[in-house]
């Protein structure tokens, strides 16, 4: 599903990314931990087609496409979703106006007439139930004065609402608490299926034990330096990263 | 010969071919006195520091139009809000129309301002307030020495008006240039409440220019709302003067939407003569190519116990200008006041140009001032955010500056006209809603 070979990217003339290679496979789910600061946002903002990182050498193919050349929206389109570390709010375009316009363009990109009102009335329902999210909730402004935690739920639903192929779930457990941890992975876990792929980033263990991953890999200072199963987010949690900035060393 | 002679030269037939009551003839003649020696202003003034009137007074106006023009219906119909019933004063090239229009006696008086200024009837009223609020400088004086007609709206005691009253000044092109100074007087008395839409729309590419004197007195707990749309063509120019006074308890707004016109100055002055007064000053102004708005705005607080809320918002594309110039003046004995300003901008493209320039004069020492101003840009991580959300970056900035600019909205009673501007903003912004508020 996703390809990225030797990924190198800028920005402002400081290369962040420095040749990343990574493989997600459908149904998979993938996590990446690493230091603050490794490049992981970025990477997931590369992926996702942020204009300001300049791609000065490799590839994304993402279904047998190159991402490379297409607008965040394109891409979009075509089924990458990214839940932002941090959410950007949008003072004066409601949570459901929001998400009306977002579903349409999804559509008319697909050819698809606007999705009938009732329709639309319905998915909303469906999703902000599964995901707890109260109805007042939805008339709100976009992620205005939303709490941390309020902000990364709705990041999911809004996942919910567009069902992509691959969701990037960038921090998405900093700022939810415990209940609030257990409904938002368990809303990633109702929507997956063999089609689709995750790839989950995150500094705790803990997330990890909800949505569980089939791989794990180690982000330092914009390559990766490890890859493993499950097991190695334990390793991580107990010992840190020294140890394997050290095995890199020798 | 220059515009300003041409006027003043004119004066003389202007004032016998429209009489007036002999009180009225008197301030007219006055009034010309006063404009022959203060004239148009200049950019020299602090006040008109970043708007320039040359270009609107080069042109060889016509100020005696022709007859009135046989304008059909069908030339107007989009014009006119058809989904509210409205009472509707139509102008056209400064003649009254009176088939387009709808005016009444019973219990307010919706009606003209050539008929107050010569009938008994009405002479208490002009006695008590024509000409009393508007400050003596050359534009005002121009229109006062040119006055003959206008609307004149009086609300009665303890009334509510049953329907909005739309004002609108309609331009033919019969001339090949015309200067239009409508004359307008709002009284609202104790206790009563008026909804007003103003609006000028040309029909013709001739240059127009208008120069409007617009008197509002809200008398004690009156509530007064007044919506101004300006979406005329790029070649009419437009110079609003509107002078508001409020007594104890009255409640006043003004709501000011700026999407068309070459030249645009609004002059808004809020008087408050009393106690527990609330005054709200609004604006969206979105222009493109070489239009130019300027919202010149005064907010004099002189008793306690009063608040005043301002809050205009602007989106300048291409080489476009705008200029917010807010004063507001706190006596010594206004304590309690609670005065606030803020004016927003997005500049769509480097060309675009603002000045903002907030003036408090305070003197009280117990009062709540605050103004903010700010100028940017379209912030791309509320783009990048909206793009990966598959909304393709030409929606996604339409959708933000509408953002942007709609909570103004949030203060416009009647729903058919917070619709329709709703609709003209998405227009301007070349964006298509997929949901309705
Ligand atoms: N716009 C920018 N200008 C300059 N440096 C930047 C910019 N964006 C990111 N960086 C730098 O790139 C590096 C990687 O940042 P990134 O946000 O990808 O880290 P991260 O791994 O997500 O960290 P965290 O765990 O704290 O979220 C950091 O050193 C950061 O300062
Ligand atoms: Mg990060």
């Amino acid at each position: 599903m996703l390809k990225i070979k030797n990924l190198h990217a800028s920005i402002e003339g400081k290369e962040i990314l420095k040749g990343i290679d990574l493989e997600i496979n459908p149904g998979e789910v993938h996590a990446i931990m690493g230091p603050n600061g490794s490049g992981k946002s970025t990477l997931s903002s590369v992926i996702a087609g942020r204009e300001e990182y300049e791609m000065t050498d490799g590839e994304i193919i993402f279904e047998n496409e190159d991402l490379a050349e297409l607008d965040p929206e394109e891409r979009a389109h075509k089924g990458v979703f990214l839940s932002f570390q941090y959410p950007v709010e949008i003072p004066g375009v409601s949570v459901t106006n929001f998400m009306k316009t977002a579903i349409n363009a999804h559509r008319k990109a697909n050819g698809l007439e606007d999705m009938p009102a009732n329709e639309m009335l319905k998915l909303i329902r469906e999703k902000s139930e599964l995901l707890e999210i109260d109805r007042k909730f939805l008339s709100r402004s976009l992620n205005e004065g939303f709490s941390g935690g309020e902000k990364k739920r709705n990041e999911i639903f809004q996942m919910a609402m567009l069902e992509p192929k691959l969701s990037i779930l960038d921090e998405t457990d900093s700022g939810l608490d415990i209940d609030a941890l257990k409904i938002v992975s368990n809303g990633v876990n109702k929507l997956r299926t063999e089609n689709n792929a995750v790839l989950v980033i995150t500094h705790y263990q803990r997330l990890l034990n909800y949505i569980v991953p089939d791989v794990v890999h180690v982000l330092i200072d914009g390559k990766i330096v490890k890859t493993g199963g499950k097991e190695l987010a334990y390793e991580l949690e107990e010992r840190g990263y020294d140890w394997i900035k050290q095995e890199k060393a020798v | 010969m220059e515009l300003k002679d041409k006027l003043v030269s004119s004066f003389l037939a202007f004032d016998e071919q429209y009489q007036v009551d002999d009180d009225v003839q008197q301030i007219r003649n006055q009034a010309i006195k006063d404009f022959e020696t203060l004239g148009f202003p200049s950019r020299k003034e602090e006040a008109w520091k970043y708007t320039s009137l040359k270009s609107a007074l080069k042109h060889d106006y016509s100020i005696f139009p022709k007859k009135e023009d046989a304008i059909e219906y069908t030339q107007i119909k989009k014009y006119l809000n058809h989904d509210i019933d409205t009472y509707d004063l139509v102008f056209i090239d400064g003649i009254y129309s009176s088939h387009l229009s709808n005016t009444t006696h019973d219990k307010i008086d919706v009606c003209l301002m050539s008929s107050a200024l010569n009938k008994d009837k009405f002479k208490p009223v002009i006695d008590n307030y024509f000409n009393k609020l508007a400050p003596k400088n050359g534009l005002n004086a121009l229109n006062t020495a040119f006055t003959k007609e206008g609307a004149y709206i009086h609300i009665h005691k303890n009334i509510m008006a049953d329907k909005p009253i739309q004002i609108i000044n309609f331009s033919t092109g019969n001339e090949s240039s015309l200067l239009l100074q409508p004359r307008n007087l709002i009284v609202v008395d104790e206790n009563s409440h008026v909804q007003i839409i103003e609006k000028h729309q040309s029909l013709t590419d001739h240059p127009v220019l208008t120069n409007s004197v617009t008197e509002i007195f809200a008398d004690r707990r009156a509530i007064v709302d007044y919506y101004k749309i300006q979406n005329d063509k790029e070649t009419s120019s437009l110079i609003d003067n509107t002078f508001i006074e409020q007594k104890d308890e009255s409640n006043c707004s003004v709501h000011t939407f700026s999407f068309g016109g070459n030249l645009t100055r609004n002059n808004l002055n809020f008087y408050q003569k009393g106690e527990r007064i609330d005054s709200t000053l609004k604006g969206v102004t979105i222009i493109e190519g070489k239009q130019h708005v300027d919202h010149n705005t005064l907010v004099h607080h002189i008793y306690p116990n009063c608040e005043s809320h301002q809050d205009y918002k602007g989106i300048f594309s291409d080489k476009s200008v705008g200029v917010f110039n807010g004063k507001v003046v706190v006596e010594k004995e206004a304590q309690k006041t609670n005065a606030y300003q803020s004016n927003n901008n997005i500049l769509v493209d480097d060309k675009a140009t603002i000045n903002s320039k907030p003036q408090l004069e305070i003197f009280a020492d117990d009062v709540r001032c605050s103004h903010g101003c700010t100028i940017g840009q379209l912030d791309e991580d509320a783009l990048f955010y909206l793009q990966s959300r598959g909304i393709p970056r030409k929606e996604a900035r339409g959708l933000l500056m509408y953002a942007f600019a709609n909570n103004v909205l949030e203060s416009v009673k009647i729903p058919e006209i917070k619709k329709r501007i709703n609709n003209l903003i998405a227009e301007k912004l070349g964006i298509e809603l997929g949901f309705n508020l």
